[in-house]
This record gives structure tokens, sequence and C-alpha cells, in this order.
């Protein structure tokens, strides 16, 4: 095993124990839907049509919740020193600690979506849309999102800041993932246009994000 | 030792040029902008369909110019920060970013209330509006990293890291009219086959550009001068406090 | 960075750092060091609070920019590489891992140095953490939490070892172990650069004090 898969390993290991983040992540998603879903109120009708973007919604701002400790833990038991001496390609190493949140974080809330669509009236030709779209759209969520947490590492808290940071970045990861969800559902033609989009939303971050996180890595190191 | 953020003799010199150019730029900003709104307000045809409501476009599309160069001047100020590490451009880079941030805001402001006759409604997600929404969300979280880190060198690193990363909104910003069927209207100005609308408007739009241009000029020349007396200040009351080490063998 | 540095009679390599100078925030932290040591020899950094000892280390494990001046690990043909690539730090923070065991722990060390599994055994016995393999790293004392955090000194493989403040918690017992540990990397032709405020005894250490300079 090289070092990236032990990294990956490890990450995910940690994230599934005791106190690790993909519990929480999945706890706090189920909750903001049904917290939406009680304030949409009995209406059925309205609930089907903003059960895709709201799931959306939900599942960004679980991963959000979870990026600054993609690296603060590390930082502060002197992992990182560890991680970055031994690494000879920061960016790949990089990559592989968002591999490692997406495996911990995405999957579970992709995992957990179909029961949270039933709670909410999704409708039965919205499944398969919202599914593809989050398993193409969260990999773009994980990247951009330890990219930020990587710029932050060195700050004693970062929540708000990661969130500033992240929030124009996401924006249009959310356009497109939810509009290929709700676009899907109807047989709208532009449900290819925003899966096209949001793929290469995600490639675009696979390529850039690592390179940056490797850049503000170094700079954040004492 | 290599010239670092808080080096003395280079930026005294861009003191002395900043000071005499300032006047300069000053004065142009006020002629350009009272000849712009005189054009704007009294020189101009209105609009056959928006009546005198369309003269708002005067002060909103020049913003929005500006809000799109401003992000372009701090993603270029950026890079030759990174990679050449000249402490002036990230000086400039930080001392641009809340002028970018006024024009974008202004932009959006003035949309707003131009779009409410012609659209009935304050708002609308369309992909100009939100693109440039998004840029203003950019600009905010630019200046929310400079001031989080109080060690300035590794702001200016990581506040670059951060500029460039986001510069790929500006091509999206300027072409989304274009991708997407909206409600904004398409370019009518800087496209292809040349400006599409008459002269008598494009010279008030031409001379509110140039003020604002020479406005962020001025202001950005002020800022600087004053960021860079305060790191000044700064790095000699740092050294007052400290002294440095060297190795002795027993 | 997956070549093995490792101290054998059959490599030996020899530690040069010259001018080196580090500053921070704008403020010269360090200006002009130099130190020079031959496979075998152990240095031990003095100095007060604050100096800049654990600057220094880190800039010679590659976690810190240095300002000027360079740091190489050299072979005795000549051949030369970075002190990053060269050499194992290992700082004040043990960088282990509470939820994993001890073992997880240094299985994970011991994938990122590239270092074969029989290592593992090795290393965990010769900080005596034999009886502990399957615990949970949280479970273990301040002092055996430091043990592990000093295995990584061997699993390593790397003839310049940086340690700093090695023996904060350790116990006389432990202070004791450490130091024939590095009394055997010393004759298996390594070096070792200590920074610490403890009475360490390692046969014929040199010892390099941090004094005070002029502000740039």
């Amino acid at each position: 095993m090289n070092g990236r898969q032990a990294i990956i390993l490890r990450d995910v290991r940690l994230a599934f124990r005791a106190g690790g983040g993909s519990f929480q992540a999945v706890a706090f998603f189920s909750v903001v839907c049904v917290l939406f879903a009680l304030a949409a109120g009995p209406d059925l009708r309205l609930m089907s049509k903003i059960a895709a973007p709201v799931v959306w919604t939900a599942a960004l701002l679980a991963t959000l919740i979870s990026l600054d400790q993609i690296y603060r833990a590390d930082r502060e038991d002197g992992s990182l020193d560890v991680i970055v001496a031994t690494s000879d390609e920061l960016a790949l190493t990089a990559a592989a600690k968002a591999a490692a949140h997406w495996l911990s974080t995405g999957v579970p809330l992709i995992v957990a979506t179909p029961l949270l669509g039933l709670l909410m009236n999704l409708e039965a030709g919205a499944y398969a849309p919202l599914m593809l779209s989050l398993v193409i759209g969260t990999p773009a969520l994980s990247l951009i999102g330890a990219f930020a947490a990587a710029l932050t590492v060195s700050l004693p808290r970062a929540n708000l800041l990661i969130s500033l940071i992240v929030s124009p970045l996401y924006m249009p990861i959310l356009i497109f993932g939810a509009g290929a969800a709700s676009a899907g559902a109807a047989g709208d033609p532009q449900y290819a246009a925003n899966l096209k989009l949001l793929s290469a939303a995600t490639l675009f971050a696979a390529i850039t994000a690592p390179l940056a996180s490797a850049a503000a890595l170094r700079s954040n190191l004492d | 030792m290599k010239p670092s953020l808080y080096d003395l003799a280079n930026p005294l010199r861009f003191d002395r040029i900043a000071r005499a150019a300032l006047p300069w730029l000053v004065a142009a900003t006020i002629v350009l902008m009272t000849l712009g709104l005189y054009f704007a307000l009294f020189n101009s045809p209105a609009d056959y369909q928006q009546g005198q409501s369309v003269r708002i476009m005067y002060v909103h599309v020049p913003a929005a110019w500006m809000a799109l160069f401003c992000y372009t001047v701090i993603a270029g100020a950026s890079a030759v920060g990174f990679i050449w590490k000249h402490p002036l451009a990230d000086v400039a880079a930080k001392e641009a970013a809340p002028i970018g941030a006024s024009f974008t805001l202004l932009a959006l402001i003035t949309g707003s209330l131009w779009g409410k006759p012609m659209w009935g409604a304050w708002w609308a997600w369309d992909a100009r509006l939100t693109s440039v929404l998004i840029l203003f969300f950019l600009y905010i979280g630019y200046m929310s990293v400079w001031r989080a880190f109080p060690d300035k060198t590794r702001a200016a690193r990581l506040a670059a890291i951060l500029a460039i990363v986001g510069f790929v909104n500006i091509p999206i910003i300027k072409f989304s009219v274009e991708w997407w069927n909206s409600l904004h209207q398409p370019a009518s100005v800087f496209r292809g086959g040349g400006p599409t609308i008459d002269g008598s408007m494009l010279t008030p739009l031409f001379l509110m550009g140039g003020a604002y241009m020479f406005f962020f000029a001025a202001t950005l020349t002020q800022s600087m001068r004053s960021e860079l007396a305060a790191r000044r200040l700064a790095r000699l009351q740092e050294i007052d406090a400290r002294s440095s080490y060297v190795l002795v063998e027993q | 960075m997956n070549e093995t540095f490792a101290a054998t009679p059959a490599h030996r390599y020899r530690f040069r750092a010259s001018g080196v100078s580090i500053s921070r925030g704008g403020v010269q932290i360090l200006s002009d060091i130099s130190l020079a040591l031959d496979p075998g020899e152990t240095a031990i950094l003095r100095g007060p609070n604050g100096a800049g000892k654990t600057t220094l280390l880190r800039a010679f494990a590659g976690l810190l920019r240095k300002d000027g001046g360079q740091a190489l690990v050299q072979t005795m043909d000549g051949k030369s590489v970075d002190t990053a690539d060269g050499t194992i730090y290992c700082g004040p923070l043990n960088a282990v891992k509470f939820s994993l065991t001890v073992d997880e722990n240094l299985r994970f060390w011991a994938a990122l140095y590239n270092t074969p599994p029989s290592m593992i055994a090795e290393a965990r016995a010769a900080f005596g953490l034999d009886a502990h393999g399957g615990r949970n790293a949280g479970a273990l004392s301040t002092g055996y939490c430091r043990r592990l955090g000093l295995s990584r000194l061997l699993l390593a493989r790397k003839a310049i070892w940086l340690a700093d403040e090695p023996t904060a918690s350790l116990d006389a017992a432990a202070v004791n172990a450490f130091e024939k540990i590095v009394e055997r990397h010393r004759g298996d032709g390594g070096i070792a650069i200590i920074a610490t405020h403890d009475a360490l005894s390692i046969a014929s250490a040199r010892t390099i004090e941090l004094k005070t300079g002029i502000a740039a």
C-alpha cells in the first residue's frame, strides 16, 4: 500500500469511528431536510416540487460543516507535518485527502438520499436524476471544500471563513446539480445540459483544487 | 535578503510617483464624471420603450465593466505577487478589492432599480445577475482572507491563490448572456462585430467608464500609499521588540 | 521521496548546512547558520525559549522556507540531496491518532515512509510498546504516546535524525532507552541533531548554542 492509499484508508477509518464525521454529516443532512419539510407545511405537491433542490442544499450544507476537519485535526496533532514531509507530489496528496472526504461524507449522503426522498415525497421519476447529479456533483464539493480547508488550516477557528470562501465556488455546482435533478424528473431537455455543465465543473475542480490546495498547505506550514 | 512585503526601498519610490500622479488622476476623474453626467442626463436620447429611466444605464453598465475589470486586476496582481513575489503587487491586489466590491454592489443595485420597471421584479435569477452576485461573494471571501491572517505575508499568498482560483468566474459572467438565453440583454458594446448601439449613447457610456477608471486609479493609489505607510510603521515596531539569533558552538 | 537514506555501514551520509537564514513576518529569526556533521556525529542544540531551535529544525526538515543558504545531505561520493528528503523530523507533537490503535498508527507511518512491515515490530520493541500494540492510542499515557511518536525515527529509515524536545514527557528509564537508541544510530553511521533543555548523555556529542545576534 502506498502513502496516498494509506491516507485515504486512515481518513475513512477515522471518519467512521466514534466521534468521526460521517455520522454527523448524515445526521445534519437529515435534520435540514426535515426542517425544510416542516417549514413547507402539509402541501404534498409543494414538497414534491422542492424536494430535489432541498436535498441538494442539505447535502451542500452537511458537506460545508464537515470541511473544517479535513486538515485541522492533522495539523493539531502533528500528522500534517508527517504527511507533507513524506509527500513527493503534494497536489496528489491533496487530491487523496479530498477523495477520502468524499468517501466519508459524500457517499454516506448519497446513500441516505433515497430515504430522505421518501420523506419529502420526491417523485418516482426524480430519484435517478437526483442520485446521478449528487454522484457527479459531490466530488466537486469535496475537492473545492478541501481547498478552502487547506487555505484556512493555520487559523484557530475557521468555520465562518470557510463558508465565505466556499459559497461563491459552490453556487455554480448547486445551480447545475439541483437544476439537473429538477429537470430530469420533468423530462426537460435542460437535464442533459445541466449534467454536462456539472461534469465540467467537477473535472475543472479535480484539476485546479488539488494544485491550489498544495500551494495553500505549503504557505500554511509554520 | 530578497525584497519582502516589508522592504523599505521600493515602496518609497512608489510613494513619490503616487504623490505626483494623484492630483492628475483626481482631476481626470472630476472632468470625465462631469462630462459624462452631462451627456448622460442631457445630451443623449431617451429610449422609446423605457423613457427616461434608461439613463440608469450610464451608471449601471460602466459599474458592471469595472466589477469585472477590478477582479481581473486583482487576479493579475495576485499572479505577479505569487510568482515574482513583488511586494507592491500584493498590496495592489489587497487595496483593489474593496473598490471592486463597491462597483459590483453599485452594478447590482442600479441593475435592480433599472430592472424593476422593465421586468416587473426587483431581482431575477438569470445567468448574468446570478454570476455577478457570485462575483460579489468572491470579493467578500477574498477580503475576508486578508483580514483573517495576522501574518500579512501569509495572507498575501493565500489570498492570491483564492483570487486566481476564482478568476474562472470572469469569462463565465462575460459570456453567460450569450450561452444562456436569459432575461438580461445580450452584449451590445464589447462584442465581436462592434457595438450595436448608437453613438449618442456610446459617448456617455465611455465617458462614465473613463471616469470610473480614473476613480479606481486615484482611490487605489491613495489606498496603497496608506497601506504601505501602515506596514512601514508596523515593521519598525516589530524590529524594536525582537532580536535575531546566531549559532555558537561550545 | 521513496528512496531510503538509512544509516548502515554501507551507506554514510554527511550533513552540510551553510548560511541558512530564516525570517518570518518580516522579522529575521535566524541569520547565517552553518553546521557540518559527519557520519556518527551528534549535535545537541540548546538555546533559550523562542531562540529558533524549532524553526531551524523545521527548516532542515523542509517544512519551512529558508530565505538564504542551503542545507544538504551528501553521500560519501559527492551526490547530494536537499535535507528535506534525507532527514526525519520528530517534533514536539506526536502525530498520533487517538482513535486508531498503536499498530494502526505504526502501519500508517510505515506506508507513508515506504517501510516494510517487518520493521514495525522492531520499532515497537525498541520503544517498549510491544505490550500495547492492540490498544487505542488514546488510552496511552503521555509518556507512552511520546514513545510512539518517537518510533517514527526508526520507521523512517533515514540517516539524519532531527529531534525536537524528544525526552519531554519521558521517565528516566525511557530517557535511558532513547539515549541507547541514538547511540546505536550513531554506531551505524547515522547523524542526530537534538534540540533539548534536558541533560542527555550521548557519547562525544557536540553542544551547539543559539545565542542572540544583532537584529537585521
